[in-house]
């Protein structure tokens, strides 16, 4: 068990460097999910299962989404072609001409 | 003994690759997912001067600050009151402080008392199998609380800086709404209408057998407001707000947070008054027992589904 716990402990401090030395803020986010579900692991281990649900619930659910939602609004991911066609809009437009 | 190898095999490499990961200038998902390349922001010279300067006339037509008496008091008296209420709540926060026992001393009541009788008499007092359950909504219910109250002004605070008003909403619904769901989109469709259903129960479960296992409020309440926010990307606004509208969640966290008020200060008042509860206690590990335990955890539950669905409506569209 305490390899596994040094093993999962790696992971998460790889993890917290690799968010934030990440230059791709997508990459950051998924990064940090994953962050997220190794803490709710090692909070089991831990013998903490009340905190080990609310992490993976919050921590690797919700949290992401919101981050994914905001980087959605300021223009960080692209949409998809087939959404593009029934409307164009202005922003959207100069980014798929740099992306072809 | 390192040997020298050609530019082309070196690019080839894992820690190559890893190094132009790290510095950006390569995306593993720019070919693969819809990623706009980040472009600094840059303004010239005079942009950012009229800028300025655009905002300075603005400010003076809004505030008027030469002629207008009454806002130059203000500023003047904010400045002042702020000192004088920070100078406050620093003196009384420091009195309350040196009160407390000293920190770390081995006699403190924290380190032997509190914990013991916690330990001992938990079971017996608030009839929860699970300790923490029992110390946080019964012994320390009061921080509980405050905790439902810091979400509920964590939701008022969103309200304010993201919603819309109802003519712009009707304006942007439309237009502003594609951009964020995937129309009919089969695989995730498909996928929700089977996770979706054991995502509810699985939160309900946790509130409702808080007191007998790991669980309760805060936890199951997130998970359900996961599962709201996977049906809502599944299937869209219309089939949501057929049982969750914004009048749903005003009343709902309304009367979850009243009742949690009122069922709290009723055991505080029996509590501290030594005065007998008519609430029983029940046998401990059934559902229905240690008092008031479930009735909270069930509040505590729906005010953060509810919270958290709200944030994520707030965040896409900015009301609903």
């Amino acid at each position: 068990m305490t390899v596994f716990m040094c093993i999962l402990l790696g992971f998460l401090v790889l993890c917290a460097v690799a968010a934030s030395f990440s230059k791709n803020l997508l990459n950051t986010v998924l990064i940090f999910m994953s962050y997220s579900l190794i803490m709710s692991v090692i909070w089991i281990l831990l013998e903490s299962p009340d905190l080990a649900i609310t992490e993976a619930a919050v921590g690797a659910g919700v949290t992401t989404v919101l981050f994914l939602l905001t980087l959605k609004k300021i223009h960080a991911i692209m949409k998809t072609e087939k959404d593009m066609q029934p409307e164009r809009e202005p922003s959207g437009q100069e980014g798929e001409q740099q992306d072809e | 003994m390192s040997k020298k190898v050609p530019q082309e095999q070196y690019e080839k490499t894992i820690s190559y690759k890893f190094r132009q990961w790290l510095n950006g200038s390569k995306d593993p998902y720019l070919d693969t997912v819809e990623m706009k390349p980040q472009v600094p922001f840059c303004e010239t010279e005079s942009e950012r001067l009229q800028r300025e300067e655009e905002n300075q006339q603005l400010a003076k037509k809004v505030y008027d600050l030469e002629h207008n008496a009454e806002i130059r008091l203000f500023g003047k008296m904010y400045k002042v009151f702020s000192v004088i209420f920070c100078l406050f709540l620093v003196t009384m926060l420091l009195i309350g402080v040196s009160y407390l026992p000293t920190f770390g001393h081995p006699e403190n009541p924290a380190n032997n008392e509190v914990s013991e009788r916690y330990i001992e008499k938990g079971l017996q007092e608030t009839g929860a199998v699970n300790i923490v359950t029992g110390m946080i909504l019964d012994y320390r219910a009061f921080d509980t609380l405050g905790e439902s109250h810091v979400l509920f002004i964590a939701t008022c605070t969103v309200l304010i800086l993201l919603r819309l008003d109802k003519k712009e909403l009707q304006k942007s619904n439309e237009a502003n709404d594609r951009i964020y769901e995937p129309k009919n989109d089969v695989i995730l469709q498909t996928a929700a209408r089977i996770l979706v259903p054991p995502i509810f129960i699985f939160g309900i479960y946790i509130i409702l057998a808080g007191h007998l296992g790991p669980g309760g409020g805060f936890s199951g309440g997130a998970v359900i407001g996961a599962g709201l926010i996977l049906y809502l990307n599944a299937f869209g606004f219309e089939k949501t707000e057929k049982f969750f509208t914004a009048k749903t969640y005003r009343r709902l966290s309304f009367g979850a947070l009243a009742c949690y008020s009122l069922a709290k200060s009723y055991s505080f008042y029996t509590g501290a008054n030594h005065i007998e509860s008519i609430i029983p206690l029940g046998t401990p590990g059934a559902i229905l027992s240690s008092g008031l335990i479930l009735l909270l955890n069930i509040c505590v539950g729906i005010v953060v589904a509810g919270t958290m669905y709200t944030f994520y409506v707030m965040f896409r569209k900015g009301g609903y």
